[in-house]
């Protein structure tokens, strides 16, 4: 009788467990499948990457900055003029806490301003900026 | 140890419980009878997902034809990428079917349907005869105030939209 019991406990530890991500372990995860180690991860290139314009679907030039705009530590706006809690941990701590989460949006976004599925490697990068703004 | 295994054991009964509650289908509560009161709904997933970009639209304001079309096409939604994964996405669309205009839940959805135009299945509730109708009066430049953006921005002039209140005594158009 009392197996089964702590069986269901270890279950649901793990499972409240499993929402918890940091920026920190988001970044070994994404330097482990880019193959390079936390140290080459890089901020520069994070913050090149919200920033770069690229050519939308409607002509328009979209980055991450168009929503999110020019400073991740203000809260943005979606396209339906919803408000859009800041994106750097310093300005709100949920952020890269869930990484079912964080791979839902990058999918998204990568795809609305890239046209293509953002590398491991940028999403790293694109943590390890944000996650090192004051 | 004894203590121990029962203390673990009560957690995860109470663990166990809390999941089983929330996981329970969502609280529903029909509204008040009055044909323009939408029903108060409450789906987790519908609102945490939908919600994240915009207002979490009364599925009552579509029929059901409209929402497997919008569903099945998530990551072309009107120009951006609002894919799902296919759990979640089902889960939705069930909510949505539930509820929708054609399902016979709300007098709501049943006005919407009385007035449904040739289009079975439009994407948008701005399409549908029964919101033109209701909106008719609004000035046309109104809708592309920089307050309000688009028609999609429900809340801009529905200051009680996020609570499902869409009554004509709480409109405020902005300036």
């Amino acid at each position: 009788m009392i197996k089964p019991i702590v069986l269901l406990g270890l279950t649901l530890l793990s499972a409240s467990a499993w929402a918890a991500d940091s920026p920190a372990s988001l970044m070994a995860h994404y330097a482990q499948t880019a193959g390079v180690p936390v140290a080459g991860l890089s901020a520069t290139r994070g913050a090149a990457l919200y920033r770069t314009e690229h050519p939308g679907r409607d002509g328009q030039p979209v980055s991450c900055a168009s929503c999110h705009t020019a400073s991740p530590t203000q809260a943005g706006r979606t396209r339906v003029g919803k408000r859009i809690e800041p994106l750097a941990p310093v300005a709100n701590p949920e952020r890269f806490t869930d990484a079912a989460k964080v791979e839902k949006w990058f999918r998204r976004n990568c795809m609305d301003v890239l046209q293509r599925e953002c590398s491991a490697q940028e999403k790293g990068d694109f943590i390890a900026w944000l996650s090192q703004l004051k | 140890m004894n203590y121990l295994l029962r203390g673990i054991g009560v957690l995860a009964t109470v663990g166990a419980i809390s999941l089983l509650a929330f996981s329970l289908p969502s609280g529903e509560a029909r509204g008040d009878g009055g044909g323009e009161a939408l029903p108060k709904l409450t789906h987790k997933n519908w609102q945490q997902e939908c919600a994240s970009c915009h207002l979490a639209y009364p599925p009552a304001l579509l029929p059901k034809a409209s929402w497997q079309r919008l569903m099945g096409g998530l990551d072309q939604h009107f120009g951006e990428n609002a894919s799902l994964d296919p759990v979640t996405q089902a889960d939705i669309l069930r909510f949505l079917e539930a509820h929708a205009a054609d399902s016979g839940y709300s007098p709501m959805g049943s006005k919407v349907m009385r007035r449904q135009g040739t289009d079975k299945a439009p994407l948008r509730i701005t399409e549908t005869r029964w919101f033109v109708g209701k909106h008719d009066e609004v000035p046309r430049a109104a809708w592309s105030r920089k307050a309000v953006g688009s028609a999609a921005n429900c809340a801009a002039c529905h200051r009680k939209a996020e609570q499902g209140v869409f009554d004509e005594h709480d409109v405020r158009i902005p300036k």
